[in-house]
């Protein structure tokens, strides 16, 4: 393993894994430094959905090296142990547990032991219940504590996941798409939101918003077809030809 | 640390039914032993059993429950797990019969010397105790329970699939009961039961007590339910159910979060299988059938899956229809089961006892809204009589 690979925080190298005869990552390399959040744009069918799947551990790659906080190879692994390991996703649909109250939903995902003797025996302490409260502050939900997640709107059950990851304490959060469907104020709310998260960990996000991602101010990388076509700021990746030729032109 | 979890965290409707189960464990046995026959308040010899029966498929619906409207695993094969336990009781019972069979071999149990066999085999030892026999009730349906449930959890088998091999596995289990080589009395089973614990199974005393004890292991089944619903495993459960790759995603071990509530669903539907074996005097293979178990799951959705009550209110309302249009109609029964599952399918799809919450829930969520409502409207009312009091000076001016 070379100096590369151990200072970063994620580390994918030559990720390559076709579906049925679809290369859905054709070689893919790309790297993610301690601290860092980054953008990931490109058009639908780039592969941006199947690298978040092969990093937490739904898809295997079919070759190609993962290596996460250094020498942790997450090929081995599955998702629960993956996400115990620190990395945090943020599915594309806000997907809570709708039958539980905000309250529960935060509780469940608070990083603590998930055996299930510990879960069975498990009592709210007063650190926890510190601990969720101050999430629910931050991804301002406190008000909305004991309804049912059933019943929030859909850009409330995005900052509800947003604050489910938050509570697993994450080194590496993933998200995808956090604002399809937002209203304008939500989607600027969230940028705030994700700058904030990112002050303490790395934050992975991929958006197709390009008013989004220029409110981020953030290094972006462009995917397509399976691999890295450009990697830079947000004017340098928009003004390269390749991009506006495979994705911004269309 | 277990009995601060068995204790401390019970919903007040959850108290109210394990103290009416009691108070039936009680007042059954009274009523038919010591009312006189001819009171009113008499409760005949005959309906005793019948009534532990019910108890005992309630006691299963809880256990299907536990599985399907909490975890979302819709077992089509707990009638197996059930059908065990009581072939376990029944094993105890037909080694006490002792010389007194047909056959009056004190060893073998009659169907064995039919068949001409010199030696019990190995896995019937142990069973002249009850001890052993009441371990094997919890350890057999468990042990299937795990290893099922380790593949078939492990290898990420759900929603259809699952259902589909649980059903299968009670009918491997039916096909092989059948067979006489197996050794557990083939198409006929295990009965002419005559003790149990050295009490006449027929005796109307043993029948109140075993009416009791069912009673009894129904209350303490509703509170173990209830205490593991109502922890954060039970909460993870539901997570597991509303939403399975969230759950992994957080980090929980869906696998071991489902194969743990399976087991103990399984060793619950055990018990049930136990405690029916003696009140209703046989077990046979047919409790394997496919269609038992189906029947399960329609009690466990006429009475409310997701719901701790519901299930046990199912299986006494469904069975107890049962018993009057078998004797009423016993050609339609079928059709009426069919008829009850789609109309609770189409109209009550949250069971009776789902149905009322969610209209006790609406109707307190009404209530509090109007007093939202009210409390601003005289809000706005009082902020428009200072702004009227504010302006009045001016108007006097």
């Amino acid at each position: 393993m070379d100096a590369k690979t151990s200072r970063s925080l994620l580390y994918l190298d030559g990720v390559s894994v076709s579906f049925d005869g679809f290369k859905a990552l054709n070689s893919l390399s790309f790297v993610v430094e301690p601290g860092e959040l980054r953008a990931i744009i490109g058009p639908n069918g780039a592969g941006k959905t199947t690298m978040m799947d092969i990093i937490t551990g739904k898809t295997r790659p079919d070759s190609g090296q993962v290596f996460f906080n250094g020498d942790i190879d997450l090929t081995k692994k599955d998702e629960a142990e993956i996400a115990q390991l620190g990395i945090g996703r943020k599915f594309q649909k806000p997907t809570v547990f709708e039958s539980h109250t905000v309250w529960d939903n935060i509780e469940l995902a608070l990083n603590r032991k998930r055996g299930v003797f510990a879960t069975l025996f498990y009592r709210l302490t007063a650190e926890d219940k510190a601990r969720i409260e101050e999430i629910l502050e931050t991804v301002r939900m406190t008000a909305r504590k004991d309804d049912l997640a059933a019943n929030l709107s859909h850009g409330q059950k995005q900052w509800l996941e947003i604050g489910m990851l938050l509570a697993q304490e994450p080194k590496l959060l993933l998200v995808d798409e956090p604002v399809a469907g937002m209203t304008d104020a939500e989607t600027a709310e969230t940028a705030i939101l994700l700058k904030e998260i990112a002050k303490t960990r790395s934050v992975v996000v991929v958006e197709h918003d390009m008013g989004f991602i220029r409110d981020l101010g953030v290094k972006v990388t462009c995917l397509a077809e399976g691999s890295v076509l450009a990697e830079g700021s947000i004017d340098f990746v928009s003004n390269d030809p390749k991009v506006i030729e495979n994705y911004l032109g269309r | 640390m277990i009995t601060q979890m068995l204790f401390s965290r019970h919903e007040k409707k959850v108290l109210w039914a394990v103290a009416l189960i009691l108070l039936a464990a009680a007042l059954v046995p009274l009523a038919n032993l010591l009312i006189p026959e001819g009171n009113f308040f008499h409760v005949p010899g005959h309906l005793v059993p019948l009534l532990g029966k019910y108890l005992c498929y309630a006691l299963l619906a809880l256990a299907l429950d536990l599985v399907w409207g909490y975890c979302g695993i819709l077992s089509l094969g707990h009638g197996a797990f059930f059908a065990l336990g009581g072939y376990a009781m029944g094993m105890y019972l037909m080694r006490q019969i002792g010389d007194r069979g047909v056959y009056a071999n004190p060893l073998l149990p009659d169907f064995m010397v039919f068949l001409n066999w010199n030696e019990l085999p190995w896995y019937w030892y142990g069973f002249n105790h009850f001890a052993f026999a009441a371990l094997m009730v919890l350890l057999v349906p468990g042990l299937l329970a795990f290893v099922f449930g380790w593949f078939a959890f492990r290898s990420r088998v759900t929603g259809v699939y699952l259902s589909i091999i649980t059903q299968a596995m009670t009918y491997a289990l039916l096909l092989a009961f059948f067979r006489n080589e197996m050794g557990f009395g083939g198409n006929n089973g295990l009965t002419d039961f005559k003790d149990i614990l050295g009490f006449n199974v027929q005796a109307g005393g043993t029948r109140a007590t075993l009416f009791a004890a069912t009673a009894i292991a129904l209350a303490l089944a509703l509170i173990l339910s209830s205490a593991i619903v109502r922890s954060k495993y039970g909460k993870v459960l539901v997570g597991v159910r509303d939403a399975e790759s969230r759950t992994r995603f957080l980090g929980y071990r869906v696998e071991n979060m489902k194969l743990f509530i399976f087991t103990v669903s399984a060793m619950m539907a055990g018990i049930a299988g136990a405690l029916y074996v003696p009140q209703v005097g046989i077990i046979n293979p047919g409790e394997f059938a496919p269609a038992n178990s189906i029947e399960v799951v329609i009690w466990t959705a006429v009475g409310g899956r997701g719901t701790l009550i519901g299930p046990i209110i199912g299986a006494v309302l469904v069975n107890f229809g049962k018993s009057i249009f078998t004797a009423a109609f016993p050609e339609f029964w079928l059709f009426a089961l069919g008829a009850l599952f789609v109309a609770t399918t189409l109209f009550l799809p949250k069971g009776v006892v789902g149905t009322v919450q969610q209209f006790l829930a609406s109707r307190k969520e009404q209530r509090r809204a109007d007093a939202v409502e009210r409390a601003y409207q005289d809000k706005a009312a009082a902020e428009a009589e200072s702004r009227l009091a504010s302006l009045e000076p001016q108007a006097a001016e």
